[in-house]
């Protein structure tokens, strides 16, 4: 409640300018040319799905904004901070990091510490919080994401759904400023999506700034303020969700809803 | 053919003073060797996937000669040879543990190499993401990993090391096969004498991986 509340100040003191800004980013995996002159900017609060293809780009696309993905050329600004072509952003790369959480399609959590520990390694070691507090914070946002009683577990104990879920308490830990989801659901069994879908809902609700790339076309067009859907490593289209879902206005983005949203 | 030996029984027992003052030998060129192995085994093996290739280069060349000579031409070299290069001896003792240490490292560094290598990238990726540096990444999130991964192979690698202080009789240090060569010379009982020095050798090995199963089954949990 507080948070978003201070978030909100926190816009208004910074004007409108966007929290994230791409600009003219350009990504080759050799002769594969995987971002062509990529430019999006996100607002603070907003939601932003990406959808596309496997292939198309899209978890690229995230991935540079925190710096997982090196570019060749343009410029990614974070929060204040810039991200430079060819690894050469030094300091900013960490500090963009600590600021922007991340969700893993396989959720990666750490196998050799408890669920809480998952949870307070960061904040001790980056933040430099004490146990005692770190242990506060990671009981509260496990008790939030329904995990509160497997905090002392292990994660090969625990659900695909329960992992995921701890997954999200764990970049929340750091009090990040922008989340990025890369495809939250899609190493989850049918059964256990809704969860992660609920607990990222709550997120939203909150006034989160949110990065997605899913292929949860109810989910995108339930929560997305904006969705962009990417192709070839470009930028087809974007635009709010029922324009995007039930009016695409580009061939590839009609051609690739048809095929989604069919079965 | 008719066979005429009978073991002594006693006479293996009455040996048995004697080979255990070289105990303390084999196991301290053993474990100091390994000690001082796996320590150049973790440098060498972080530098063999370091990001240059001035980082790789020597390391790899560190691995490949002293992984591709015998460690009885490695403790020779150093008693007996290096000693021409230095103007000054060096001690069997101490020339046994760097021939351990030197020789073991290598093999080490490999196991580090491949058990860092090993660890998916979405845990290096997951490290990065929370704001961790590449350094602690690598202390909190891979290298515990690496480690509990490493350990059936480091367990393999103190077995080998741990016989390989035997040929150290050639230079003179009183380990155990040179107690038992001198301790034969005086009785001419091999056959007890050689088999209570395998006894020796097996207990030693036989607790060692014992100590590292447990280590490996504790690792599981915690």
């Amino acid at each position: 409640m507080n948070d978003s509340v201070n978030r909100q100040e926190a816009t208004q003191a910074s004007g409108t300018s966007p929290i994230v800004r791409l600009a003219g980013v350009n990504k080759h995996f050799g002769r594969l040319h995987v971002m062509q002159d990529i430019d999006l900017s996100v607002a603070q609060g907003e939601v932003v799905v990406i959808i596309g293809a496997s292939g198309s780009g899209k978890s690229t696309l995230i991935r540079c904004v925190n710096g997982l993905e090196p570019f060749q050329s343009g410029r990614i600004e974070v929060d204040g901070k810039t991200l430079l072509p060819n690894g050469a952003s030094g300091k900013s790369l960490q500090a963009v990091r600590t600021e922007v959480g991340m969700v893993f399609q396989q959720f990666n959590l750490f196998p050799h510490l408890s669920i809480r520990d998952n949870v307070t390694l960061a904040p001790r070691k980056v933040r430099g919080m004490t146990r005692r507090q770190a242990d506060a914070t990671a009981d509260r946002l496990l008790e939030r994401v329904g995990i509160s009683d497997q905090a002392d577990k292990h994660p090969t104990q625990l659900s695909g759904g329960q992992q995921q879920r701890v997954a999200l308490a764990r970049a929340l830990a750091m009090e990040p400023r922008l989340m990025l989801f890369d495809e939250p659901t899609s190493a989850l069994d049918p059964e256990m999506i809704g969860e992660v879908l609920d607990a990222m809902r709550e997120l939203v609700n909150d006034g989160m700034t949110m990065m997605i790339v899913t292929h949860e076309m109810g989910f995108a067009r339930e929560v997305a303020d904006r969705v962009v859907f990417v192709h070839g490593g470009q930028i087809v289209e974007q635009g709010p969700p029922d324009q995007l879902f039930d009016h695409p206005r580009h061939e590839r983005t009609q051609a690739f809803l048809s095929r989604v949203l069919k079965h | 053919m008719e066979f005429n030996f009978q073991f002594d029984w006693q006479a293996a027992i009455d040996s048995l003073p004697f080979l255990l003052k070289g105990l303390p030998y084999t196991l301290l060129i053993s474990f100091a060797g390994l000690a001082i192995g796996f320590v150049i085994g973790i440098v060498f093996g972080l530098m063999r996937i370091g990001p240059s290739r001035w980082i790789r280069w020597p390391a790899v060349v560190y691995v490949e000669v002293f992984r591709g000579t015998p460690v009885l031409v490695q403790v020779l070299f150093i008693f007996y040879g290096l000693p021409t290069l230095l103007g000054g001896p060096i001690d069997a003792l101490t020339a046994g543990i760097a021939a351990i240490a030197l020789n073991a490292g290598a093999y080490i560094s490999e196991i580090v190499r491949g058990g860092v290598q090993s660890i998916e990238r979405g845990q290096r990726e997951a490290g990065l993401s929370l704001g961790l540096s590449p350094p602690q990444t690598f202390r909190y999130v891979i290298w515990p990993q690496a480690l509990r991964r490493m350990i059936p192979a480091l367990g393999n690698q103190g077995i080998v090391s741990i016989k390989d202080t035997s040929l150290f009789s050639v230079i003179g240090v009183g380990e155990l096969v040179r107690q038992g060569q001198v301790y034969i010379a005086n009785t001419f009982t091999a056959l007890e004498v050689y088999f209570m020095i395998a006894l020796l050798y097996l207990a030693i090995t036989l607790s060692l991986s014992l100590a590292l199963s447990l280590l490996e089954r504790k690792g599981l949990v915690g």
